[in-house]
């Protein structure tokens, strides 16, 4: 618990950002599809953080736009903006563990994790890379995550997370996520430029690039309207 | 209250001060730091298995679809959106068209504590929540030709404001041409018995098609209950059918000014979604032009879905809405009193995979129609679209659906975005 609260801790308070991701899903053949998802984050003062989801590609879907605004306790809001019809659809966010984009992230992987959606367990330190890492268990307080745990390994220097293992409702190793080429931002905070999703059961896998984050951008409550989710391109 | 003509030119006012403002806003320093060119071009055809019920109409219609859009934008984020539509069809002239679906300017900002959105230009405007009909949606005309279940529309010239703060979303709408429907031509099919003439449209304003619409709307959100209010006051976008007066000759669309007042609602709790439409309409006329009937109509109904169903990705919703329209036999529509069940399979893959299977079922004129629809991703630019539209059963009474028994059809999409 005290490992996850400094986390989080650490890893709040640089506002808002926008960044661009790039997902590669590969299945068990190797074939590859890709995802291009422009970003925008603002932190809310006690709330979650409001985030907003432009898709680029794949082209049949670009415009559609994805807007959360995330509660500590309560369950989030979504709007989903279908750009074919100019429709702005609020859909229920009750289906946390369903795939985001087709990738092998659930919506629950995508969206700020916070203290409070889990109860904490430390299990033990040990090396990870040249670091020492923390590893603890997390155990979902909702009902609609589709995990029954998840084990996270935290660096004792600056609190990142390089790794998380996700078991499923059968408690079955289901999912391993890889994160790696941390870089400071702001002077303070990390955030990940890679993170590598692999499906034990499915043998399929998603990469996921974060790349042109931009911090303090003057972004606020406005920006994440239905509204401005309207106005998505 | 003020007179609508007052209240017409005082909206005419605002429109030209906006479009005033947003040309000057936009002109002034035309340096675009984002330009964008995107679109869709479809191949399309629809295979009628049952033979035409009258001579010439086509038993396959095959076309192509090209619909570009471009887009500017500056470095304060106002922009400028232009996307013309284009069709091709081999078996109706009348369905091979060309329309600007949107061709307007955006500038938006922020003032104290609320946000403000000025649009200028052809735009399209959804409102509403339910999936069988949209009811309570009336800004934009519907493109007919495109597909009966009434969801393709034709661009709207307007004015539109938008102003949002903690009390919610107000915005206003100045429309100032008025767009008829588009109908099947004689070699089309899904026509019915009677072809509509799309050459004489006829008005009850003397301005004709220039007639200044208005319509308001407010929402506004109440943890999981969305509300929508809205009302509008000028040219009906719905046509009335009227015999014509020379014998023998097309039916003619004639378009009555009318007040309708709305409101939509949905409620989502869980993996539920509930769902309400309703309207007052004032000043249209009933069934082929007979007499004007003030009337109320509305959609009830909603969706649950089951996630992660057969232990795999997939969800599977279920849909149901009750269309009710007090003028019952009188109805200028086919949704009087008629159900709408559906279940949508999504596999939630690569690929977004998914299958609905939908029925619409006449309470009173016995009359079904069913609809099956699947969608998948090819690759990353190309996807498919297939669809089949059979009507089982239509009632001796069902007027407004007679000529279509054998119109039933599979059609298949391939569409390449860039």
């Amino acid at each position: 618990m005290q490992i996850a609260l400094e986390a989080h801790e650490r890893g709040t308070g640089f506002g808002d950002f926008t960044a661009r991701q790039t997902m590669v899903l590969r299945n068990r053949h190797g074939q590859e599809s890709r995802r291009d998802v422009r970003i925008k984050i603002l932190e809310v003062d006690d709330d979650g953080d409001r985030s907003m989801f432009v898709f680029d590609q794949p082209r049949d879907v670009k415009g559609t736009a994805f807007l959360v605004h995330a509660h500590r306790t309560e369950p989030d809001d979504q709007w989903l903006y279908l750009p074919a019809l100019k429709r702005v659809k609020r859909i229920s966010s009750s289906n946390r563990s369903g795939s985001f984009m087709g990738s092998e992230f659930a919506y629950e992987d995508m969206t700020a994790q916070a203290v409070e959606k889990f109860t904490y367990k430390y299990l033990r330190d040990e090396a990870c890379g040249e670091l020492t890492c923390s590893v603890t268990e997390r155990t979902p307080v909702e009902k609609g995550s589709g995990y029954s745990r998840q084990v996270v390994w935290h660096d004792r220097d600056a609190l990142r997370i390089w790794k998380v293992e996700y078991y499923d409702r059968k408690d079955e190793h289901l999912k391993t996520l890889e994160i790696a080429d941390y870089q400071q931002y702001l002077d303070q905070y990390w955030f990940a430029g890679t993170m590598t999703m692999m499906n034990h059961l499915t043998g399929k896998s998603t990469v996921l690039n974060w790349s042109d984050y931009e911090f303090q951008t003057g972004l606020d409550d406005g920006d994440f309207t239905q509204t401005s989710l309207r106005r998505a391109r | 209250m003020p007179s609508p003509s007052f209240l017409r030119g005082g909206v005419l006012c605002a429109a030209c001060v906006s479009l005033a403002l947003v040309s000057a806003e936009v002109r002034a320093d035309t340096e675009f730091v984002y330009e964008e060119v995107s679109g869709r071009i479809s191949l399309e055809s629809r295979q009628f298995p049952e033979s035409a019920v009258f001579p010439g109409q086509a038993s396959q219609a095959t076309g192509l679809v090209f619909h570009p859009k471009l887009y500017v934008e500056d470095a304060e984020g106002r922009s400028i959106t232009v996307a013309p539509f284009f069709r091709y069809d081999g078996a109706d002239t009348r369905r091979t068209h060309a329309d600007l679906r949107e061709a307007f300017a955006l500038v938006f900002g922020e003032a104290g504590n609320s946000e403000w959105e000025i649009r200028v230009g052809i735009d399209q405007v959804f409102w509403g929540v339910a999936e069988s009909r949209h009811l309570v949606d009336i800004v934009n005309q519907v493109d007919l030709v495109e597909h009966p279940n009434e969801e393709t529309k034709l661009g709207q010239p307007m004015a539109h404001l938008t102003w949002s703060a903690e009390w919610g979303v107000l915005e206003l709408f100045g429309l100032t041409y008025h767009r008829a429907r588009t109908f099947p031509g004689p070699a089309g099919r899904m026509r019915g018995l009677f072809v509509i003439d799309d050459e004489h449209v006829s008005y009850e304003s003397s301005a004709g098609e220039w007639n200044l619409d208005l319509a308001v709307r407010y929402t506004q959100s109440f943890g999981p209950v969305d509300i929508g209010l809205s009302a509008f006051d000028g040219t009906s976008r719905e046509p009335s059918i009227c015999p014509s007066p020379v014998p023998g000759a097309q039916l003619t669309q004639h378009y009555e000014q009318i007040r309708q007042f709305g409101i939509d609602s949905q409620i989502t709790i869980d993996a539920w979604l509930l769902k309400l439409e309703a309207i007052r309409r004032k000043g249209f006329r009933n069934l082929f032009c007979q007499q004007e009937e003030d009337y109320g109509a509305f959609v009830v109904g909603g969706e649950y879905a089951f996630y992660s169903v057969w232990d795999s990705p997939a969800d599977l919703s279920v849909l149901a809405e009750w269309n009710y329209d007090e003028r019952g036999q009188n109805a200028t529509n086919v949704f009087q009193n008629d159900l709408f069940l559906a279940v949508r399979y999504a596999l939630n893959d690569v690929q977004s995979t998914d299958f609905t299977l939908g029925v619409f079922e006449d309470v009173d004129l016995d009359t079904r129609v069913l609809s099956l629809e699947f969608n998948r991703r090819l690759t990353d630019y190309w996807a498919m679209n297939v669809e089949a539209i059979a009507f089982l059963k239509i009632g001796d009474m069902d007027f407004l659906q007679h000529g279509l028994e054998n119109d039933s059809f599979v059609g298949l999409n391939l569409s390449y975005s860039f």
